[in-house]
């Protein structure tokens, strides 16, 4: 049903063209328990792809509500790095419908001064690896994850390569 | 017990004086059945598993870090060294996601030698799998035939690709060439005499009783804790769950060819050892009808800025030669924004997560691995098992170290 659908940019444009989309419809909705709709900030449609941002502090629920409506697996978890702006750092959540046959993006912005966001691990047990490898390459801490420690790097390194001001080569 | 005065006391740990004895095993990272570096710190009560916990990264080489630092058409020969055992699949997910950055359209010969190529390169994964697997149980001769028919695969590769592991042959807007003249015929005589062999290896395996005692009922996984921790591919498909990508969200043509997906609902070792040997008729299945149906044409996309040129047309004519100069010293541009390209390679469910700024540099490129997720399912699979099936639950979910480390 998506693939045809031109890009839409934008909350408003993407409510008014995916109307039935159950992702967008879980997240809009207000009796869901723990799920406030005012943490769903914003929505893009490109690439034939659906990203919905939402707000930093409400990850996990967010991940509950779009969990409930469908969108059963965790597929993928990373961080970007937008190093100089602000809000510095992405999180992008791929979550597959084993029955819609759809994936979707769920998006973070956390600031650099407390990069802290809660841990899915309540919802997916599967993202705890994932949450390793972005607190190991970025430094992001996950609130209440059951064991926050370095996965790739050795347990003393210093710094976090994946960020863009972590050189690329050379010895530190 | 009689007492030695001269030897010194020990301090006992506070587990043994509480009355709980258990024996902390380090297994690897240079352990022959972990295929590769894995480490593993298993806890056991005699030779009971109590806890398994896996201490991975020694093959780590930041080669996500690398590839914001090359151009986009540089970052393929990259994507080989991931996953060393099925070159072609990865070299297929990130030409499809940058490709659908891009927006190009794919001539179909070229798509269709995609398709063709990844299932040898799915064959390839799984005859390693099943040669190294047996090994694991004991069943030595197994893994001198797989890598029989492996070679041959291999020498298919260097034919086309010029190397037999590090192929790097689908290039952003197709492939790097056509292949050899004779090389369909080449892939038509493997692929006759193919369902042969995996009635060799069935032979020898499926009714063998020592082989279906260590494997029968060994490493449970249900369908439930399977979605949960997320593992993909065939060790998914045995515990019962219906997913397989090229059908359910195809890419690269997929669409057109008509295969089964084997499942199980067992959820044990055995099952994905039938899991995946029936996988490996249906994949010469696909290799047939993409043989039948070879459409003829291009191999690469028109895309002048994008594509190299063809050798020839570089010496003659001055676009050509202009064109070329410029990818290969400033690279192309690609529109800004993210894509996932996810597709279903020997080892399960890959994803390619490519954020572009608009320059000729990706901004991040981020590989989803089924196997990172699937070492998760170790602890879940061993735990209160004997410590001997360890062995034979590491080998059935198939993991390559390349890929967890990256």
């Amino acid at each position: 049903m998506t693939s045809q659908t031109p890009s839409l940019s934008g909350k408003q444009a993407v409510l008014e063209g995916l109307p039935d989309h159950p992702a967008i419809k879980a997240l809009q909705a207000s009796d869901i328990d723990g799920w406030n709709p005012q943490a769903f900030l914003d929505a893009r449609f490109d690439f034939g792809e659906l990203t919905l941002t939402v707000a930093a502090a409400e990850i996990r629920a967010a991940c509950s509500a779009v969990k409930a409506a469908g969108y059963n697996f965790f597929e993928d978890m990373t961080a970007v790095d937008w190093f100089p702006a602000s809000p510095r750092f992405q999180l992008s959540y791929h979550i597959l419908s084993h029955a819609f046959k759809e994936r979707i993006r769920l998006r973070v912005m956390l600031d650099e001064s407390d990069p802290t966001v809660d841990s899915i691990v309540p919802v997916w047990a599967g993202a705890n690896y994932y949450e390793r490898e972005v607190f190991d390459l970025f430094g992001i801490r996950f609130a209440c994850h059951p064991d926050l420690r370095r996965i790739m790097m050795p347990d003393d390194w210093q710094g976090h390569p994946l960020r863009k001001d972590y050189p690329v080569e050379g010895y530190r | 017990m009689t007492e030695n005065p001269g030897a010194p006391v020990l301090e006992l740990p506070a587990a043994a004086i509480t009355g709980e004895r258990r024996m902390v095993l380090n297994m690897g990272p240079q352990h022959p059945a972990t295929h590769g570096v894995l480490r593993l710190i298993v806890e056991l009560d005699g030779e009971v598993i109590v806890s398994v916990q896996p201490e991975i990264g020694y093959l780590h080489t930041g080669i996500e870090k690398t590839c914001e630092a090359k151009f986009y058409q540089q970052v393929v020969p990259l994507t080989d060294r991931v996953n060393y055992l099925d070159p072609l699949s990865n070299n297929l997910c990130y030409c499809l996601a940058v490709e659908k950055l891009l927006g190009l359209e794919i001539p179909d010969r070229a798509q269709w030698i995609r398709v063709l190529l990844t299932e040898l390169s799915r064959l390839n994964s799984h005859l390693i799998w099943l040669g190294t697997h047996a090994m694991d149980i004991g069943a030595l001769t197994v893994f001198l035939y797989t890598f029989r028919e492996r070679e041959e695969i291999l020498r298919l590769f260097e034919a086309v690709a010029g190397q037999r592991m590090m192929t790097s042959y689908f290039r952003i807007g197709g492939l790097a060439m056509e292949p050899p003249l004779d090389w369909l015929d080449r892939v038509q005589h493997f692929i006759t005499t193919f369902p042969e062999k995996i009635d060799e290896y069935s032979n020898l395996l499926t009714g063998n009783p020592i082989f279906m005692n260590r494997l029968k009922g060994v490493g449970y996984l249900s369908a439930a804790d399977a979605i949960a921790l997320g593992v993909t591919g065939p060790p998914l498909r045995a515990s019962g769950v219906d997913i397989d990508l090229r059908r359910d969200m195809p890419y690269s043509s997929y669409e057109k060819f008509r295969f089964n997906v084997p499942t199980s609902t067992v959820g044990d070792t055995w099952a994905r050892y039938v899991v995946r040997l029936v996988e490996m008729r249906e994949s010469t299945k696909i290799v047939q009808q993409a043989l039948d149906g070879m459409p003829g044409g291009p191999v690469k996309a028109n895309a002048p800025k994008i594509v190299l040129p063809d050798r020839e047309k570089m010496k003659t004519e001055m676009e050509a030669l202009i064109h070329h100069f410029k990818i290969v010293t400033e690279g192309f541009n690609v529109p800004a924004g993210e894509v996932y390209q996810g597709m279903e390679c020997g080892h399960g469910q890959m994803g390619y997560y490519v954020v572009s700024d608009g320059t000729s540099k990706p901004y991040r490129v981020h590989m989803r691995y089924p196997s990172f997720a699937t070492l998760q399912a170790v602890e879940t699979m061993c735990k209160g098992r004997l410590i001997a099936d360890l062995v034979a639950v590491i080998g059935s979910i198939d993991i390559v170290l390349g890929e967890i480390d990256r």
